[in-house]
């Protein structure tokens, strides 16, 4: 089995007009590889009506009706994360019920607000109530202030943790941009949060630093935005680790922090 | 067959990078199924003279017909010239030269000089637009990355200029491919290091608006590993001989003269 905990989808209320292609693109590379499970999430409306990274609850609201739609279109392939905008606490919690009773099986928070800021602290104990997992965008090593989004890095992201011991966390994309080597010396003793190695990013020595920091243990196989990358990354482990520590990159430690039954073997 | 064109040896000064000698970079092409590398002197990109890596690397591949030396030219150091006919004589496939890391105006006139050089004498001229991503960079490791203008002024400083740009994104292709005529744009060639794959499917679209004959397969080995590149391919759909092209066809014909 080989699962991706970081895929996104596109819709019809977004700024691409090749919206269909690109999902379509994303299940066709994804079947090249092998990729068994796409766990995806739908960031509002991509920009169209609100901004990506702050996404409105109205946004949302289509954006998480598109992802359970897709779950339900691929029952045999797409699992959904919740999108949640820790500024809109109310909208957000109900949105999490309402994507549990649905089937979703995590919660996804992009960059709306700095992950330390007690407004996430609901969001998390919600999250812990149904045994879900939260997938955090994160920017390694944040040094300064970006436009367009109010990032996070793993030390913002490892003070949640801290608060939420009983949540696990996954930090994003460590290919994604930024200089990952700090944030593995963020997390490698907090053991909730797990180290999702997607990201256009495929710098020699990475991966074997990923080791290095958390084990086979803690790292999540995923791809984002680039699939060819994450292929790579999967091609590269595969010389390098044997086979009980890749299954547990391909997907058993996934499997085993998503709520029980998320990834049932393909008929 | 399988020629990598952007492959590096030695160490990178702004973080630890494994694999960088030679023996390890032969390990890793043999992982991947490459048969030949066109492979510059890293440490050297940041030199006050990057040519005094050039010995070095021609010697070290003395004896290893699979590795193939790229040395650097700085312009505006005197004497620059000579290192153009070392370069012919060390069976040098290209050379290159980073104007951002030496200080350079990358389209000024000293690398209009070095680009019509490079012409007269039938040597591919090879420059990176990056070699990390910006994001990640050290926070002293400054340089601007090379400007897509750069590419546009320098293919029209000579007319038989022929000029190889590694770790190029699609817009970047773009903007220098129909900012050129048709003559100036067939004699740029660009690897595919850092072209995205799907669902974005940029590689795809450049293939199909500007045909697999202007692209190389390039890793960056050893500061990004070199599946990559084979991946992104395995996951294009393309003939067999337009792959072919891509692998080895064009850097052969590129080399060849």
């Amino acid at each position: 089995m080989l699962i991706d905990v970081h895929a996104h989808f596109l819709h019809d209320r977004g700024p691409r007009n090749d919206w269909r292609e690109r999902n379509a693109s994303r299940l066709e590379a994804g079947r090249r590889v092998g990729i068994t499970w796409h766990v995806s999430s739908v960031l509002g409306s991509w920009g169209a009506t609100s901004p990506t990274y702050f996404p409105s609850p109205a946004d949302l609201d289509h954006a998480n009706e598109v992802q359970r739609e897709l779950q339900r279109r691929h029952p045999g392939c797409i699992r959904g994360y919740v999108t949640v905008n820790p500024n809109y606490t109310t909208h957000a919690l109900a949105e999490i019920a309402r994507g549990a009773a649905a089937g979703m099986i995590g919660v996804k928070l992009a960059a709306s607000r700095r992950s330390d800021d007690p407004l996430l602290d609901p969001v998390c104990r919600a999250a812990a109530e149904h045994a879900f997992p939260v997938l955090h965008h994160i920017w390694q090593h944040r040094s300064r202030e970006y436009p367009g989004q109010e990032a996070s890095d793993a030390e913002e992201l490892g003070a949640l943790a801290d608060r939420h011991p009983d949540v696990n966390f996954l930090l994003a994309h460590i290919g994604g941009g930024g200089d990952w080597l700090h944030s593995l010396h963020a997390v490698r003793d907090r053991a909730n949060v797990y180290v999702d190695l997607s990201g256009s990013g495929v710098d020699g020595g990475m991966l074997e630093a990923c080791i290095a920091a958390v084990g086979t243990d803690r790292l999540l196989w995923g791809c984002d935005l680039t699939i060819d990358t994450g292929w790579a990354k999967l091609r590269y482990l595969e010389r390098l680790l044997g086979a009980a520590d890749l299954d547990r990159i391909r997907w058993r430690n996934a499997a085993a922090i998503f709520p029980p039954g998320s990834f049932p073997e393909p008929t | 067959m399988r020629i990598d064109v952007n492959a590096f040896v030695g160490a990178y000064p702004w973080r630890r990078v494994p694999g960088t000698s030679p023996v390890e970079l032969l390990a890793a092409m043999d992982r991947v199924g490459i048969d030949e590398a066109w492979v510059s002197h890293l440490p050297s990109v940041f030199w006050r003279d990057p040519a005094e890596g050039n010995g070095w690397l021609t010697a070290a591949f003395a004896d290893e017909p699979r590795l193939r030396p790229v040395p650097a030219v700085h312009p505006a150091l005197r004497h620059w010239q000579d290192e153009l006919d070392r370069a012919r004589h060390a069976r040098a496939p290209a050379v290159r030269a980073d104007p951002t890391w030496y200080g350079l105006p990358p389209a000024g006139t000293a690398m209009r000089e070095l680009a019509a050089a490079c012409g007269e004498r039938g040597l591919p001229l090879m420059m990176a637009v990056r070699l990390e991503d910006g994001r990640q960079r050290h926070p002293n490791d400054r340089a601007d990355e090379l400007p897509a203008h750069a590419v546009r002024a320098l293919v029209r400083s000579h007319p038989a200029v022929r000029i190889v740009v590694t770790h190029a994104e699609r817009s970047f292709i773009e903007e220098v491919h129909f900012g050129s005529t048709p003559e100036e744009a067939a004699r740029i060639w660009w690897d595919v290091s850092w072209v995205w794959g799907p669902p974005e499917d940029h590689l795809q679209t450049l293939l199909g608006t500007i045909g697999p004959g202007r692209f190389l397969f390039g890793t960056g080995q050893p500061l990004r590993i070199p599946e990559t590149a084979v991946a992104r391919l395995d996951l294009l759909d393309i003939s067999p001989a337009h792959r072919g092209l891509i692998e080895a066809g064009n850097a052969r014909a590129l080399a060849a003269g």
